[in-house]
């Protein structure tokens, strides 16, 4: 290798490279008093039909539509009925109740893993409700909301988790791995941001169609800087496709901050505008501002007017997932000091502000919901829970990699029988 | 089925593959770098999107993340999306999407969704194409659980395999041997091609037919020795033979996965020897994997241990590329040893 050139000594300090470091760390006190909250009647709403050029600001705003003392105020407010707002409530008490109980339940080691979405219920529940229930959405891997609130049976999500003999994904997905087209949901992963192009191509195949169906996808600010994010919002902008883009900004990517991901330069809405795509940066904690933001773009790709990229302002209240510890990294107490506080206590106040709600009816929507899900978690755990006995014909490991098994699977199919047979004789059946 | 035949190169033969799919299955879609108005570089496409309009033919930012990944979503929606990847070379940005979802979307969702997805792209060298326009992927494709993957030799298989190809309801990767295109490739670059006219396999069926994923086809009967192959070295292979006056059997392979193993097995039990020959590299090549099923099945009936002819371990050469291709000398070394073992 040929010699690099000395660079002449001049009067300029040496470069230097900047790794990014968060604010807080373990044993600091976190004040997030520096982070913008506009007052609520000041954020503009444009019309759907508005030009991503002409709408720049509201990529490095904040859309709300609660203050924090439970009143919907400004042009975003939805104006959702009493009864759609409880619906609301109710669908986000429930993903955090199942999250409670299912976090416990791969801690008593009845499965492998569990992540829950504490904090971030709003992103989900109340995204999903501004939806048609035929808009296909593409999830990243802590949109269970979008489950329960599409009414997908709850058993069945508990059947997956456990990997047992109602699980229909056959055991072979990491739990929280859903997949459920009837009710929309597309198939989850596990790579991160792949999801992104796929959204675009179902969106482009609606369009293509003259279907009157949107697709909407979801994925962490983390894994926004993944080269698919990328692809799907230059694919998305090029063919004016009917697509949601969400970016559920929760801060933390494991334990990597935002700053990994681009975050201390810019928003991630601001994304958006470098593609020609309306953004929107929105308070994640804020269930009507999610609502309102998601029927804004909802509207928006189902008359042709294009992309929209959502950045849902949250924090991730608790670890990336059970194998996670974030007392390692992140300060015990920065979920409390969270400016924008906690999306199931503000709908609460709201419900109750408006004299819809009262601490009696929480108190007992609470125990009954802890209850469906216990039930629920007994009728699960009869099927089976994940190492303790194996719930599926083994023959299942073979199939759906094609759709007609060739010969060098089945040769292997048969091997494996033979191995099953060696060490649990000829009558072994599943448990 | 038309019985209705026309004279067609290898291009003409996939263009018009595509032709009678997007005329027969209103799901079936094409996409790529280049392919809708201009028709592509090597002109698979040519005239399509005007025949079948320009949501059914377009063109695609120059992003193979992106293609293929918009091609899952699209499966999944309900079409049979048949995206062109320019050269094989270019496949790598969308390996992700093609490995861990595509081929993968049938087996996790346990079949709640699936992907009928063709990815066409022209692999292989002898263009002057340099190390980024020469490679030959498919042992990374085959290696995938869950994708096919299918390499025509001719006009006439290239058109019933690539509709077979876009009928199947997995993906499928369809490699293009690019030297071929245009005619047979006898492995003598300083000989006049033989356009594919001169060849039977040029007479094509207009209308629809199907050649079966899986199957191999004997280019050659005969008894001294068994030789497997695909691509341009099917054409390279018979070449030499044909030189040397050696009764081969020549077996093309036409699909690498799900593979033909009968017709090899069959083949080798006859003739006792084995060459395989492809033009990628060596280390880790498919016939590192041909070498080994032919040894674990027909090991009582060899009578010279099986050889390989490859490229060589290196990037593709530019100026050096028929150094480095496996042509008639390395062939007849091969040949000769395998006879005489």
């Amino acid at each position: 290798m040929p010699e690099t050139p000395q660079r002449p000594a001049s009067n300029l300090p040496p470069l230097s490279l900047h790794i990014p470091e968060p604010r807080y760390r373990p044993g600091d006190t976190p004040d997030f008093g520096d982070i913008e909250v506009p007052a609520v009647e000041a954020i503009p709403r444009p019309s759907e039909a508005t030009k991503p050029d002409a709408m720049r600001e509201l990529s490095y705003g904040l859309v709300r539509v609660l203050d924090f003392d439970g009143q919907a105020k400004g042009q975003w407010d939805p104006k959702l009925s009493p009864e759609r707002l409880r619906t609301m409530l109710r669908n986000m008490m429930l993903t955090r109740a199942f999250d409670d109980r299912m976090f416990r339940a791969q801690r008593q080691g009845k499965t492998s893993f569990y992540m829950k979405c504490t904090g971030e219920e709003a992103t989900s529940v109340a995204s999903t409700m501004a939806l048609d229930r035929t808009d296909m959405v593409f999830p990243s891997y802590r949109q269970q909301g979008i489950l329960i609130t599409r009414d997908y049976p709850l058993i069945q999500m508990m059947n997956q988790i456990y990997s047992n003999r109602g699980d229909h994904l056959l055991g072979r997905q990491l739990p929280i791995m859903y997949s459920a087209p009837e009710h929309g949901f597309f198939s989850v992963s596990g790579n991160l941001a792949t999801q992104y192009p796929q959204a675009v191509g179902w969106a482009m195949a609606s369009a293509s169609k003259g279907d009157s169906r949107i697709a909407t996808v979801w994925c962490g600010e983390g894994s926004s800087a993944e080269g698919d994010f990328h692809s799907a919002l230059t694919f998305a902008t090029v063919y004016n496709a009917p697509v949601i883009f969400n970016i559920v900004n929760n801060q933390w990517a494991i334990s990597s901050f935002s700053g990994f991901a681009g975050g201390e330069r810019t928003t991630f809405a601001a994304r958006a505008v470098g593609y020609g795509i309306a953004g929107l940066r929105i308070d994640g904690n804020d269930p009507l501002a999610v609502y309102a933001a998601t029927q804004w773009a909802a509207d928006r790709a189902r008359t042709n007017n294009g992309p929209t990229l959502i950045e849902h302002f949250t924090y991730r209240s608790e670890g990336h997932s059970t194998s996670d510890d974030p007392s390692a990294y992140r300060p015990a107490d920065e979920a409390t000091a969270w400016p924008l506080g906690d999306p199931i206590a503000r709908l609460r106040q709201h419900l109750e502000t408006l004299g819809e709600w009262d601490a009696e009816r929480h108190e007992a929507q609470v125990k009954e919901l802890d209850d469906l899900v216990k039930t629920t978690q007994k009728q699960s755990e009869k099927l089976g829970i994940l190492g303790h006995g194996m719930h599926q014909p083994f023959e299942t490991m073979f199939e759906d990699v094609f759709e007609e098994m060739p010969w060098h699977l089945k040769e292997q199919c048969d091997q494996m029988l033979a191995e099953r047979e060696a060490k649990f004789g000829p009558n072994w059946k599943p448990e | 089925m038309s019985t209705e035949t026309k004279t067609m190169n290898m291009i003409e033969a996939i263009n018009s593959a595509m032709d009678v799919m997007l005329e027969r299955d209103p799901n079936t879609v094409v996409m790529g770098e280049d392919v809708g108005f201009f028709g592509g570089v090597f002109r698979a496409t040519a005239g399509l999107q005007k025949k079948h309009g320009k949501t059914r033919v377009f063109d695609t930012p120059i992003n193979e993340c992106g293609i293929i990944g918009v091609a899952v979503g699209m499966g999944a929606y309900g079409l049979r999306p048949v995206p062109e990847i320019q050269f094989a070379d270019y496949i790598y940005p969308g390996l992700d999407q093609l490995v861990s979802e595509a081929a993968r979307l049938r087996y996790r969702s346990a079949a709640d969704f699936i992907c009928p997805m063709t990815v066409r792209t022209p692999f292989g060298g002898g263009i002057f194409g340099g190390q980024t326009h020469s490679q030959s992927p498919e042992s990374i494709m085959t290696h995938i659980c869950g994708v096919k993957t299918v390499i025509p030799s001719n006009p006439y298989d290239a058109k019933g395999l690539l509709i077979a190809a876009i009928e199947d309801n997995d993906p499928v990767v369809f490699l293009e041997p690019k030297r071929i295109y245009n005619g047979p490739f006898s492995g003598y670059y300083d000989r006049p091609v033989e356009p594919w006219s001169k060849h039977d396999a040029s007479a094509v069926p207009e209308g629809h037919y199907r050649i079966e994923l899986g199957k191999a086809a004997t280019v050659r009967s005969g008894e001294a020795l068994t030789i497997l192959a695909y691509g341009t070295m099917v054409h390279v292979t018979k070449t030499i033979v044909e030189e040397m006056g050696i009764d081969a059997e020549i077996i093309d392979l036409r699909t690498l996965l799900p593979l033909d193993i009968e017709a090899i097995e069959t083949s080798v039990k006859k003739t006792g020897r084995c060459l395989i020959i492809h033009e990628a590299t060596r280390t880790s090549g498919f016939g590192a994997e041909l070498a080994a099923l032919v040894q674990e099945r027909c090991f009582y009936h060899l009578e010279a241990p099986v050889e390989r002819v490859t490229g060589f371990d290196t990037p593709y050469p530019h100026s050096l590329e028929w150094a480095y291709f496996p042509g008639p000398v390395r062939i007849a070394t091969a040949l000769t040893k395998i006879l005489k073992d």
